[in-house]
């Protein structure tokens, strides 16, 4: 049989590459499917990853789209760096628009230039006190941080529903789920007439940045380095590990959660039953396309965004079904672990040794 | 009359915009639609991309038709609809009562491009609302619910507590009640319109709870399925579903917006399009039933005779007394609610075993 054998060494440039050649060979993929179900390759791919970047308002529904994917890839990448596996960003996503959102919802005919940063604060705060429970139960009864955030999404979910169903619900909507719309004073001013683009996109773009400095710079993000990597040489160099849960976990869940509270105040303009259409779980293809690298999530957020964007367009242009959407998600993401694997391993041909075993 | 006078200006319009293509240049008039599901849901999408092509079948000559399957309720919304209003289309259905605030968003922005939102109740000068009455099927299903069911029990699988849903379960357990008083209505909210395995998982839920008939408010053939593999019965929900399960189904409330759609299609070819509210049900035939199956003739008979006295109009599905919950009375015998009264829709009548979601 076929052996994989770990690699002594491991190629920098590969580890780049890899995610590079997955879209190549995702766009080559693609074209082969679409030439199967009678379409012109050339024009559908065009259509999924060009076409919405050619337009303004393409542009515009891109950084849209790409950021809570961005700004929630960030944040996991710190604790999947670290080994700790925060799934849960969904949930911390939630929590944190309904934190934010819940200040608009009180305050709704303020005016104060205050209610905004105010939001948003608040709103970082949800998400982290989300991402606390796993991070408490994890480091005092070493309960599985995947299983506890992950169920904390529904716990969020409901908690949403309820709100925007009962105490929050619009006394003038006749009884249907959602909030008053936010006052001016609580939404992300426009950038663009016409276009959705809003300020909220600014600060999505300064976060990589931040990030990359925190990571690459200072003495924290280098502890999370070592303790991802050799968790044991970590801990006998005295870098504590229920530090480094409680740290990264608040960092993701306090990034997700101002995503979801930007995405509230900006895009939304009020609270409703459903905020995602699952950007807390796309941030984990997100995170681990970009290498969990700032600079490379930034790119993985926006290529993302754009199949979803381009998915739009095909379909109304060349009666592409959505299907063929999460199908591009899918294969980018198979192509990666592929390459991945072999980065780290090589394969070692049976001899006759192996064969007679 | 009022189905008379629809079909005679449908016809009409026809006509007319064949006269119209000849003079005017070939462009042809594009008509988008907004779908929360795939079509092949065979359910609520299903049904509006009937529409779609009835469209394409009788005005294909000077239009052509697009849509976008599976839009999220919410951010992406706005995005999907702009997008049909960029490429050039003048008409846009938005087919879920989620798409509301993003529609109007969008309509601010494309003053020129008419609007169509399904289910909703705002509106501005390029944006109409339709729907459909379709409690008046959910009347019918009661009567025969409460006919069939052995153990009583009814199973309901809700999506979300707005005035529509509780309007039809209110609908449903009226008509239950008028066969059989002691009924009782189970009720489980799934927060979603299109979850097949989550609607799947209520029913058997439901059916454990001893329901023996299963009804739906949500988009798929997952629940009837569902009920087939237990062998009890169950109503298809605005599709015909029977050949998902033909020993189950009892019938179905089948939503027929192709005339509707065919008609706003040919008002904006002939430049006569303008906002408004429109509410039909079986006298026009927006709302039809799918055949009676798997009961007895008398059993048949009986929702035949509900149907048409609905459809003439002798009978109204909230014709009082009505009480609620408490116990109050709602509406008082020998009138009928209101049309303000059954859009807002917020209380449950007398006798449903569940408590409204706040």
């Amino acid at each position: 049989m076929f052996r994989l054998e770990p690699r002594s060494t491991r190629s920098y440039t590969a580890a780049w590459a890899s995610p590079v050649l997955a879209l190549v060979l995702t766009a080559v993929t693609g074209g082969v499917i679409f030439m199967a179900m009678g379409k012109d390759p050339g024009a559908a791919l065009y259509l999924y990853f060009v076409e919405p970047l050619t337009t303004g308002s393409g542009l515009s529904e891109v950084a849209v789209k790409a950021g809570p994917l961005v700004l929630i890839g960030i944040g996991l990448s710190f604790g999947f760096r670290a080994g700790v596996w925060n799934i849960g960003a969904e949930g911390q996503y939630i929590a944190g628009a309904i934190a934010g959102g819940g200040l608009a919802v009180y305050w709704h005919q303020s005016e104060s230039a205050l209610l905004l940063p105010a939001m948003l604060l608040l709103g970082t705060i949800g998400g982290m006190t989300c991402a606390a429970i796993p991070a408490l139960l994890k480091t005092r009864f070493n309960a599985n941080e995947i299983l506890v955030s992950l169920m904390l999404v529904y716990v969020a979910e409901l908690l949403l529903v309820h709100l925007v169903q009962g105490p929050w619900r619009n006394p003038q909507g006749w009884g249907f789920p959602g909030t008053r719309m936010f006052p001016d004073a609580g939404t992300l001013p426009l950038l663009l007439r016409g276009q959705r683009l809003h300020l909220g996109s600014v600060i999505v773009l300064a976060a990589p940045f931040i990030a990359w400095f925190v990571l690459a710079r200072t003495r924290f993000g280098f502890r999370i380095k070592v303790f991802g990597q050799a968790p044991l040489a970590a801990r006998h160099s005295g870098v504590s590990s229920g530090r480094i849960v409680w740290q990264t976990l608040l960092i993701g869940g306090g990034l997700a959660g101002l995503a979801g509270v930007i995405e509230a105040a900006g895009t939304i303009g009020q609270l409703m039953p459903k905020i995602s259409p699952g950007y807390g779980f796309t941030a984990i293809i997100v995170a681990f396309l970009g290498r969990l690298h700032p600079l490379g999530v930034l790119l993985a957020g926006i290529a993302i965004a754009v199949t979803y964007i381009g998915g739009e367009g095909a379909q109304i242009s060349a009666g592409l079904p959505k299907a063929v959407t999460g199908l591009f998600q899918g294969i980018i993401l198979f192509y990666l672990l592929a390459f991945d694997l072999f980065t780290r391993y090589r394969i070692v041909l049976p001899t006759r040794d192996t064969i007679q075993e | 009359m009022k189905y008379l006078a629809k079909l005679a200006s449908v016809g009409l319009a026809v006509l007319l915009s064949f006269g119209l293509a000849y003079s005017a240049s070939a462009d042809k008039l594009k008509v988008g639609f907004i779908y929360i599901g795939p079509p092949g849901d065979h359910g609520w999408t299903y049904a509006h991309d009937q529409g779609r092509l009835m469209i394409d079948n009788m005005l294909g000559d000077h239009v052509e038709t697009t849509f976008v399957e599976g839009v999220p309720e919410g951010p992406d919304a706005a995005r999907a609809i702009a997008k049909l209003a960029e490429t050039g289309h003048k008409l846009i259905f938005t087919t879920s009562f989620g798409y509301m605030e993003p529609t109007l968003k969008v309509a601010k922005r494309f003053p020129d491009v008419h609007f169509e939102h399904a289910t909703g109740y705002q509106r501005i000068d390029n944006v109409s609302t339709y729907s459909a009455r379709f409690y008046e099927g959910r009347y019918v299903q009661g009567v025969i619910a409460g006919k069939i069911s052995k153990s009583g029990v009814i199973g309901y699988i809700a999506s979300f507590p707005i005035p529509e849903v509780v309007r039809g379960i209110n609908a449903f357990m009226l008509g239950a009640q008028s066969v059989n008083p002691d009924m009782k209505v189970k009720v489980v909210w799934v927060y979603t319109w299109f979850d097949p395995p989550k609607e799947a998982d209520a029913a058997k839920v439901l059916m454990d709870q001893g329901a023996d008939i299963i009804t739906q408010h949500t988009d798929s053939t997952a629940a009837l399925q569902a009920a087939a593999e237990r062998g009890i019965h169950a109503f298809g929900q605005a599709s015909d579903m029977i050949q998902f399960a033909p020993d189950t189904q009892l019938t179905a409330i089948i939503d027929n917006w192709g005339p509707y759609y065919v008609k706003r299609t040919a008002d904006v070819l002939m430049g006569t399009w303008s906002s408004g509210d429109t509410w039909d049900g079986m006298a026009p035939g927006m709302v039809t039933m799918a055949p009676f199956t798997n009961m007895p003739t008398d059993v048949a008979t009986l929702a035949r005779e509900t149907m048409e006295s609905i459809r003439s109009g002798a009978f109204h599905p909230f014709a009082g007394p009505i009480n609620n919950q408490a116990g109050e009375e709602v509406v008082a015998a020998g009138a009928v609610a209101d049309d303000g009264m059954l859009a807002g829709m917020n209380f449950y009548v007398q006798g449903i075993d569940d408590k409204l979601p706040e």
